[in-house]
């Protein structure tokens, strides 16, 4: 299911630092129900892409639109989702707080329930530890199960794949997959170790 | 309360910074422990002479509530900073300035507040008549709050460096004396028996200012920290 307007594009994004191209120019549209792997090797700039999309960090050339309209963090209100190296948890509350925190500031996704999404995400029976006593795998889950609350249409999740088991992997892929049916675009990075949800998805290709 | 509205929002940062906080009490009782060490070492360095003591006690007890109020300073945005937090604050479909703004009353709330409650009996301990006390609590009341926006705006503009502890109470150190003067000023005026609603009035004027603009320059100043 792809619509007409792609919800996120990037024209000829370059990025510098210190007038040092770290990538770029990159471009692509991203529509409404597809998913697109950026593949890169260590220190090519993924982190980086995934920041400047997020309006975080600003791009040196080029421009980033949502919904076809240039977007900044003032305007964008809550329709980009970015989970990234650092998973955004507090480690003395727990998945079951953290995740009421997130909701309260993004707002919820029509008929998504705090426990359901916990239970989805492998972490029922975990949901009042506090997250400091979690193991690494499990903290991810908990930071995935932000996903399936908050109501945004684009996900961008660097390295998703990092510390998680087999089964992990698997759902992750399943959220992504999900989450195409539902319309909704995803980019997600991966130095490309992991199999990637089902079949051949849209590769973006970094150059360092 | 709908999730996601602004209400909802800001009630929902400043419940997990106050749950925060109580998970880890330890931390709110440092500054207060702090307060009540420094100013009971006082008599003991300066003798026990009441006229003495009741002469610098309304300032002795602002210097140690200000100096109290920076142990925990460095920790308003640093934590959040850390483990990402901070990122999904700035994507979260809110203004970024009142968010900030609520994380500024939960640190208010948790490390100028007990420091307000025990100031009276700090004082007291100090011999301040009781016809000052008042006029103490008042100035606190208004002066703590202003301590913490001027605070965090330094937090934030140094956030971006690695180990800005020192580089922040130099910073903090002119920006303090216009409080600490007009503070201790008017529980000395009140120790007089002289009006002391006008310095008390041009700390309310520096707060109402305050109030609006340091947010606005922490949420500006926290972007540009977060692009390194």
């Amino acid at each position: 299911m792809t619509t007409a307007q792609p919800l996120l594009e990037a024209r000829a994004l370059c990025f510098l630092r210190q007038d040092e191209p770290v990538f770029g120019p990159v471009d692509f549209a991203l529509h409404g129900g597809e998913i697109a792997l950026v593949e890169g090797d260590n220190g090519s700039g993924k982190t980086t892409l995934m920041r400047v999309l997020t309006g975080m960090v600003r791009a040196g050339e080029g421009e980033v639109l949502l919904d076809g309209a240039p977007f900044s963090l003032d305007t964008m209100a809550g329709a980009v989702v970015f989970l990234g190296h650092h998973l955004g948890l507090k480690f003395d509350l727990s998945a079951r707080e953290n995740l009421r925190v997130s909701a309260g500031l993004y707002g919820v996704r029509r008929g998504a329930q705090l426990d359901a999404v916990l239970a989805d995400v492998g972490l029922a029976g975990f949901e009042d530890e506090p997250v400091r006593r979690l193991s690494a795998g499990q903290k991810k889950r908990a930071a995935l199960a932000r996903l399936l609350l908050l109501p945004a249409r684009v996900w961008l999740l660097d390295e998703p794949y990092a510390n998680l088991d087999r089964e992990g992997i698997a759902l992750v892929n399943r959220l992504l997959r999900e989450h195409a049916a539902r319309g909704g675009a995803a980019l997600v990075t991966s130095h490309g170790a992991v199999t990637f949800a089902g079949d051949e998805p849209r590769r973006i290709r970094l150059h360092a | 309360m709908t999730p996601g509205s602004t209400t909802a929002a800001c009630a929902a940062l400043l419940r997990r910074d106050l749950t925060l906080a109580w998970r880890r009490r330890g931390d709110i009782a440092l500054p207060v422990l702090y307060a009540v060490i420094v100013v009971t070492l006082f008599p003991f360095a300066l003798g026990p002479e009441p006229a003495l003591l009741a002469r610098i006690a309304g300032g002795v007890v602002f210097v140690t509530v200000l100096l109290a109020m920076l142990l925990s300073l460095d920790g308003l945005f640093r934590p959040d900073i850390d483990d990402g937090s901070m990122e999904q604050l700035m994507l979260a479909p809110q203004p970024l300035a009142l968010l900030v703004g609520m994380k500024i009353l939960a640190h208010w709330l948790t490390a100028a507040l007990p420091l307000i409650v025990v100031a009276p009996v700090l004082a007291g301990m100090l011999h301040l008549p009781s016809a000052a006390m008042g006029v103490l609590v008042v100035a606190l009341a208004i002066a703590t709050p202003l301590l913490s926006l001027l605070g965090a705006v330094l937090v934030a503009l140094t956030a971006g460096a690695k180990r800005s502890g020192m580089l922040l109470a130099l910073m903090l150190l002119p920006l303090c004396v216009p409080v600490v003067i007009f503070a201790a000023g008017a529980v000395a005026a009140a120790q007089d028996g002289l009006p002391w609603i006008a310095p008390i009035a041009w700390l309310g004027a520096g707060l109402a200012l305050a109030l609006v603009l340091a947010p606005l320059a922490c949420a500006a100043a926290l972007r540009i920290a977060m692009e390194s």
